[in-house]
């Protein structure tokens, strides 16, 4: 219609994308580089590229396998509990109101808003003389806590979009409850459910709080991994660079795939 | 939906119909959520406010006891204290105002059709999807560094004299890194909206002859209203726990001039193995989120009550 400009809004929509995509880029450009270009007063875009970086970092530490597994273990299966809790829950509110179901629904989203160094002493505590300090089974009921009250609150909005009468067909069917949501209500809300799941797995696999406090060696995460680079001076951020890369490649990526589904259900049904 | 399903499975009538036929086992559906929410965050809220109420240092074990308002008078007398709750609010304050307002001009240039729209919508929201502690030493070596960062580089080729972001400006360091990383979500949730706005109302506005202002003023922002308010509820919930950012880069320095509530009460149980005078401060940080709750869940409430009229 207005082609000049349609021109003008792609180059600033554009030069606002780059700009936002900026510091990734750098941090992925900066990996491919040896540290002397990397550390250098004038930024080098034009270089050849090394996998070095890679090599060294993946030897840090512990070793980056040690690190990505724990984060993989812990963020995976803090989310399936999660999907486990909430989805039963949900489904009891969606489909069988009833006058406590506001308050219920009300009560586990402000729980949410209990900030972790509310609980932070009382359950480092706890997890000391239970044995679970260190531990990936300790981490993952705080993810599955800490994911809880949004997941059950997007898998609610999910359900409340499937018409009750499904619902009351197989009821007349005679199906049981357990029945009726596993074969009947869980296959339509599937892409609902997937990505509640991959949000929740989203945020296990950067939440930084309990990895950092509960965590020494044993159960580390990435985000421990990343952070031991914190003390460390100088020439060093190619191998930062690299180390960063192969933390948070795989979630933008999984994030560019759910980026539509997920925001429904984070908007609580606000947006249909 | 249309309205007519919305009614009947917002009839709790119908539901009791249901209940009372097979008897659905709401109870134990609900169950094991509501169990494990209350092992995991009610318990364990008691015992801090019990422990707020106890002398108890680790470093000196046989001094435990109760003792009163003490934790909580040592606190209010802490200027550190006062400084934490100070600059939680800056943050929080500072970062809902440049994430909703720049999400929402980002979501209107996004809304727009132009060439190659859906990668660049793609790469704009990606730091939503950055792990919080790579942010933080990313910014803080690669961009803020007074010498060999980007920004000083572009500062010193602009002519201008380098700036050190994280020693003279460390607060607005951090708000910028919070920012970068929110703002995507506010444009995705908001973009998300405005895509759902019915556009036989803009038209009926535009017949009527309003300018761009008023149909932005009239129409869109309270069409926006809602989702407005889960932005801002969400983001609240995270920038009031921010801690990542702060620990990857200052440390909560210099000085006192980045420590936060959450960051201030991991120092006093981490450093100064203060159990009750962490456990004051994080009813502190408690009540806090609650004074915000209080005011946000209303939405989440009427939300509820409004029973999908949509």
């Amino acid at each position: 219609m207005e082609p000049k400009r349609s021109i003008g809004l792609a180059v600033v929509g554009w030069l606002v994308a780059l700009i936002m995509f900026f510091p990734i880029l750098w941090m992925i450009l900066t990996a491919f580089k040896t540290e002397q270009t990397a550390f250098s007063m004038t930024p080098q875009f034009i270089f050849s590229p090394t996998l070095d970086s890679f090599r060294t970092a993946l030897d840090q530490g512990a070793g980056y396998w040690h690190y990505a597994l724990n984060s993989a273990i812990t963020s995976v299966i803090s989310t399936l509990i999660g999907l486990a809790l909430a989805i039963p829950a949900a489904y009891a509110m969606a489909f069988f109101p009833s006058k406590r179901t506001d308050f219920t629904l009300v009560w586990m989203v402000s729980t949410k808003f209990i900030p972790a160094v509310g609980v932070l002493i009382p359950i480092f505590l706890v997890y000391k003389s239970l044995g679970l300090l260190d531990t990936d089974a300790g981490l993952i009921m705080l993810f599955a806590a800490m994911n809880l009250p949004i997941m059950v609150w997007m898998v609610y909005s999910y359900f409340k979009d499937i018409p009750r009468d499904i619902v009351e067909a197989a009821d007349i069917d005679g199906a049981g409850t357990l029945q009726t949501m596993v074969q009947v209500i869980l296959p339509l809300a599937l892409p609902g459910l997937a990505s509640t799941g991959l949000l929740a797995l989203i945020f296990a696999w950067n939440e930084a709080f309990w990895s950092l406090t509960m965590v020494d060696h044993n159960a580390a995460t990435l985000a421990p991994f990343i952070a031991s680079f914190k003390s460390a001076e100088g020439l060093f951020w190619a191998k930062m660079s690299a180390a960063s890369v192969l933390t948070v490649t795989p979630i933008i990526v999984l994030g560019w795939f759910a980026q539509r589904q997920m925001v429904r259900g984070l908007t609580f049904g606000a947006v249909k | 939906m249309n309205t007519e399903a919305t009614a009947l499975s917002d009839s709790p009538d119908r539901g009791r119909k249901l209940h009372r036929r097979h008897g659905p086992p709401v109870k134990r559906l609900m169950a094991p959520a509501v169990i494990f929410l209350l092992v995991w965050m009610i318990v364990p809220l008691a015992m801090t406010i019990y422990y707020a109420f106890q002398n108890y240092n680790l470093m000196m074990p046989t001094m435990r006891g109760f003792a009163g308002w003490e934790n909580f008078s040592i606190l209010l007398n802490d200027p550190t204290f006062w400084s934490a709750l100070v600059n939680t609010l800056v943050l929080v304050g500072a970062c809902l105002i440049v994430t909703v307002g720049l999400g929402l001009v980002l979501a209107l240039l996004f809304n727009r059709t132009f060439i190659g729209r859906g990668i660049a919508r793609t790469l704009a929201i990606s730091p939503f999807f950055v792990m919080p502690v790579v942010t933080g030493l990313i910014f803080k070596n690669m961009l803020f560094h007074p010498v060999y960062g980007i920004f000083s580089w572009a500062m010193r080729t602009l002519g201008l004299e380098p700036i050190d972001w994280l020693a003279h400006y460390p607060m607005l360091s951090i708000i910028m890194m919070i920012s970068w990383e929110w703002t995507p979500f506010a444009l995705l949730i908001l973009l998300t909206g405005l895509q759902s706005l019915p556009e036989d109302q803009i038209e009926a506005v535009r017949l009527d002859g309003a300018n761009r202002w008023q149909e932005f003023r009239h129409i869109v922002i309270p069409h926006l209203g809602q989702v407005l308010y889960v932005v801002v509820m969400l983001e609240s919930i995270f920038f009031l726990t921010s801690f990542a950012e702060i620990y990857a880069t200052t440390s909560g320095g210099p000085g006192t001039a980045t420590t936060n509530l959450p960051y201030y009460i991991y120092l006093s149980a981490f450093f100064q193995y203060d159990i009750g005078l962490s456990s004051a401060a994080a009813i502190g940080a408690v009540v806090l989120a609650n004074i915000f709750a209080f005011f946000l869940i209303r939405f989440v409430a009427g939300n509820l009550n409004a029973g999908g009229q949509r």
